[in-house]
C-alpha cells in the first residue's frame, strides 16, 4: 500500500466515522495524516532506517480492518495465549475489539480498561491532552500513520495509589486472510501518581498471516508510578510489525519494559523513554530470535532530561540462517542532566554464515557528571563451555541448544511474571536445535 | 584400561607430547607429577578428545577401542571422564540440567531406559551431601559465580553422578584448603573399585596422603620420565623435579 493508498483509505474512512468520533479527534487524525503524506514512507537513506528497508510494505496490497469480524474460535485462540493469570484481557482480532472474546470485568475502583473509542468519546479531557503528545509524529511517518487512522486500541488509566496485583492483558491476534489486513492498534496508559501496574502486550498471528500491524504504545508516568511493561510479539513468519513505545516519566517513576520478539517476517520496534524529572528509572530489556529471512530491529531511545535519574539497557539478538538482526541504542543526556547512571549492552549470538547483525550504541552526553557505559558483543557459542558440555557427554546439538537457552536465559530471568518466563522459555526451547531433548532438560 | 603408546601431539604446531607411554590397569590408581609445562593438561586435553590438540602419531586404546578416534561426548559416554584443572564458567546452564542430560546420554549410550525424574533426584541429594554442597548448586549456572574450591568439588560431584571407569583429575587439589582436600579425596574414594581406575594429575603429597597411588609417574617435557612407587612421590616432595629431570 502506497502512501497514496493510504490517503485513499483515509477519505473513504474519514467521512463515516465523524459521526463516531469527537471532533478533536476527526482534527488530530486530519493534521496526522498531512504529516504523513508531507513525510511519506522513509526510504534506506534516512539515517534511522538504514539497515531496514520497509519497500515490502509499501509494495504489498493490505486491506484496511474492517467491521466484519473474522471468525475466530476460541480453541484457535488459545494457542496463542500465554497463560497469564490477569486482571482483564482484551482480545483484537485484526486490529478490532471483540468483545466476546474479552474479558473487562473485576478491575478495582480508580482503574479504567477501555476500548479507545468508548474512551475517546467518554473521556475526551483526560485523554486530549495525551494522545500524540507522547509520541512525536515528526520522527516517525509510522507514528503519523498510526494517528491519522487513530480509532482502535485501549485506554488504561489509573488513578493515583491505585495499585493493579494482576496484570491488563492485551492480545492482538490476525488472522490468515485472502488480502492480509493493515491495522493500527493505539495504547495509551496514564498511570496517576504511585500507581502499579502490569501490561502485557502480545502480538500473535496465525500461521501463514501475511499482515501488518502498525502499532504505538504511549505512556505517561506520574511521580511515583512504576508500569512493568511486556511486548511480546510472536506473529507469523510472514507478518509485518512496525510498533513503537514512547514513555515521559515524571519524579521517581520506573519502568521495566521487556521486549521480546520472536516472530514476524520484517520487524521494526522503536523504543523512547523520556526521563524527565529526577528519580526516574528506567529497565530495558529486550531479546529477539530471528531465523529464515527474518528481520528484526530494535531502536531505543533513553532521554536524560533530568538530573538523578537511571536508565539500564539489556537487549540479547539470537540470529541464525539468513535473518537480520539490527541494533541501535541511542542515549541522549542533557546539559542539565547531572549525576545520571546509564549502562547499556547489546549482545548479538550470531549462529550461521548466512545470518548477520548490525548494533550500535550512540551516545550524546552534555553533562560532566555522570556514570555511563555501554558495550556491544557479536559473537558464536563459546567454544570453551562447548567442549566442556561434550565432555561431560552431551552431543553437539544438545550442547549448542542448552548455551543458546543459555543467553536467552539472562533476559527472561529478569521477567517478573513467572507465568511468562514459563511460556517463553518453553516457546525458545521449541525453537532451537534437539528441542525435544531439552524440552525434557529445562 | 587404557593403554597409551608412543604419543606425539601438538598445539599450534608446537609439539608438546613428544612420545609418551602410559599403561593403567582396571582398578589402579596412577599420579602423574611433573614440572609446569611439562605436557599434563595437555595429556588430559587430549584424552578428552579436544580441538586443537593435534595428535600427530602414536595410539590410545581405551578398554580395547582407538579412544582417539571417538567424539568428546562418545569418550565420556564410554566412561572417560576429565575433572579439568581449570573449569569454565556457563552461566545459565543449571548444574542440574547438566547433571541430567549427561546421565541420560550414557545411558541412551547403553542402551538403558531414562532414569526417573524422582530417583535422579534421590541420587543428586545424596552425591551433592558426599562432597558436602549445599543442594541449591544444583539450581545454579554450571560453576557460575563457584569459587575455586567450589568448583573443584563440582567436577567431582559430576564424577560421583556418571561413575566413569576412568577419572582423570587435572590438579583437582590445587587451590583446595585441608578440609576441601579431604571432601575432594573422600569423593574420588568413593569412585575407586576393582573395574575403576584413576589417573591424578598433581603437585602435591598431601593429596597422595588421602588418595594412596599404586603408581608414580614424572612427566617431563612430554614424556614419562621415571615411574615408581608411592615413594617416588614422597622423593620427589623432598628433593624437587630437578634431580629426576636431570638423571633422565
Ligand atoms: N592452548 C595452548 N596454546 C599454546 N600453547 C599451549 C596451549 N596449552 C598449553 N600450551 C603450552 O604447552 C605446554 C604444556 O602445557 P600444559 O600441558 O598446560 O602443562 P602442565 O599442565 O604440565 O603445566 C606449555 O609450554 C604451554 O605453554
Ligand atoms: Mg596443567
Amino acid at each position: 500500500m502506497s502512501e497514496a493508498d493510504y490517503l485513499e483509505a483515509f477519505r473513504s474512512e474519514q467521512g463515516s466515522l465523524g459521526a463516531q468520533l469527537p471532533d478533536w479527534v476527526m482534527a488530530l487524525r486530519l493534521s496526522a495524516l498531512g504529516r504523513f503524506e508531507r513525510a511519506g514512507f522513509p526510504d534506506p537513506r534516512h539515517e534511522e532506517w538504514r539497515y531496514t528497508n520497509i519497500r515490502p510494505i509499501v509494495k504489498k496490497a493490505f486491506k484496511p480492518a474492517g467491521d466484519a469480524l473474522a471468525p475466530l474460535e476460541v480453541g484457535v485462540l488459545d494457542q496463542h495465549r500465554l497463560g497469564v493469570d490477569s486482571a482483564v484481557e482484551l482480545v483484537f482480532v485484526n486490529g478490532r475489539l471483540h468483545a466476546g472474546l474479552s474479558q473487562m470485568q473485576g478491575l478495582p475502583d480508580g482503574a479504567v480498561v477501555e476500548d479507545l473509542g468508548t474512551a475517546l468519546r467518554s473521556r475526551g479531557e483526560t485523554l486530549q491532552p495525551l494522545l500524540g503528545q507522547i509520541a512525536d509524529d515528526r520522527d516517525s511517518s509510522f507514528v503519523a500513520l498510526s494517528t491519522a487512522f487513530l480509532r482502535d486500541g485501549v485506554f488504561i488509566g489509573l488513578a493515583p495509589g491505585c495499585v493493579l496485583e494482576r496484570p491488563i492483558k492485551l492480545l492482538f491476534v490476525s488472522t490468515r486472510e485472502a488480502q492480509p489486513v493493515v491495522f493500527h492498534p493505539r495504547i495509551l496508559f496514564h498511570g496517576g501518581a504511585n500507581s502499579q501496574a502490569t501490561v502485557i502486550e502480545h502480538y500473535a498471528g496465525m500461521e501463514g498471516s501475511a499482515s501488518f500491524t502498525n502499532t504505538v504504545t504511549e505512556a505517561a508516568l506520574e511521580a511515583g508510578a512504576r508500569l512493568e511493561h511486556y511486548k511480546i510479539q510472536r506473529e507469523s513468519t510472514q507478518a509485518y510489525h512496525i510498533g513503537s513505545l514512547h514513555v515521559r516519566q515524571m519524579r521517581d517513576s520506573s519502568l521495566r519494559s521487556h521486549n521480546v520478539n520472536l516472530g514476524g517476517r520484517l520487524v521494526r520496534n522503536d523504543l523512547n523513554i523520556g526521563l524527565m524529572e529526577p528519580g526516574a528509572e528506567v529497565l530495558l530489556n529486550g531479546l529477539f530470535m530471528a531465523g529464515g529471512r527474518q528481520h528484526v530491529d530494535n531502536h531505543t531511545r533513553v532521554h536524560h532530561a533530568a538530573p538523578h535519574t537511571q536508565s539500564t539497557e539489556e537487549y540479547r539478538g539470537i540470529i541464525d540462517d539468513h535473518a537480520r538482526g539490527v541494533f541501535k541504542g541511542r542515549v541522549l543526556v542533557d546539559r542539565g542532566a547531572q549525576r545520571i547512571e546509564a549502562h547499556q549492552t547489546s549482545a548479538n549470538l550470531v549462529l550461521s554464515d548466512g545470518a548477520e547483525v548490525d548494533t550500535k550504541p550512540e551516545l550524546e552526553i552534555y553533562a560532566d557528571d555522570v556514570v555511563c557505559s555501554h558495550g556491544a558483543t557479536v559473537g558464536q557459542l563459546d567454544e570453551q563451555s562447548l567442549f566442556y558440555l561434550r565432555s561431560r557427554g552431551l552431543d553437539d546439538k544438545t550442547a549448542r541448544g542448552l548455551l543458546t537457552f543459555a543467553f536467552a536465559g539472562e533476559v527472561i530471568s529478569r521477567i517478573g511474571e513467572q507465568s511468562i518466563r514459563d511460556r517463553l522459555e518453553e516457546v525458545i526451547v521449541g525453537r532451537l536445535p534437539d528441542h525435544q531433548r531439552l524440552k525434557e532438560l529445562v | 584400561m587404557l593403554k597409551i603408546t608412543d604419543l606425539h601431539a601438538e598445539v599450534d604446531g608446537k609439539p608438546i607430547l613428544k612420545g609418551l607411554n602410559l599403561e593403567v590397569g582396571s582398578g589402579e590408581v596412577h599420579a602423574i607429577m611433573g614440572p609446569n609445562g611439562s605436557g599434563k593438561s595437555t595429556l588430559c586435553q587430549v584424552l578428552a578428545g579436544r580441538d586443537g590438540y593435534q595428535v600427530t602419531s602414536g595410539s590410545v586404546s581405551f578398554e580395547g577401542q582407538d579412544l582417539l578416534a571417538m567424539a568428546p561426548e562418545i569418550r565420556a559416554r564410554e566412561g572417560l571422564l576429565l575433572a579439568f584443572q581449570y573449569p569454565v564458567e556457563i552461566p545459565g546452564v543449571k548444574n542440574v540440567y547438566l547433571l541430567k542430560a549427561a546421565y541420560n546420554a550414557q545411558r541412551e549410550h547403553r542402551g538403558e531406559p531414562e532414569v526417573d525424574a524422582f530417583e535422579f533426584l534421590q541420587l543428586l541429594r545424596e552425591r551433592t551431601r558426599i562432597m558436602k554442597m549445599d543442594e541449591s548448586f544444583l539450581h545454579r549456572g554450571v560453576n557460575e559465580g563457584f569459587s575455586g574450591g567450589e568448583k573443584k568439588r563440582n567436577e567431582i560431584l559430576q564424577m560421583l553422578v556418571l561413575e566413569p571407569k576412568l577419572a582423570l583429575l587435572d590438579e583437582t587439589d590445587s587451590g583446595l584448603d585441608i578440609d576441601a582436600l579431604k571432601v575432594v579425596s573422600e569423593g574420588v574414594n568413593t569412585l575407586r573399585g576393582e573395574d575403576r581406575s584413576v589417573v591424578l594429575v598433581t603437585h602435591y603429597q598431601r593429596l597422595l596422603d588421602h588418595i594412596v597411588p599404586d603408581f608414580v609417574h614424572v612427566l617431563s617435557d612430554g614424556r614419562i620420565i621415571k615411574s615408581g612407587d608411592k615413594s617416588l612421590a614422597l622423593e620427589l616432595e623432598a628433593n624437587g623435579y630437578q634431580n629426576v629431570v636431570e638423571a633422565a
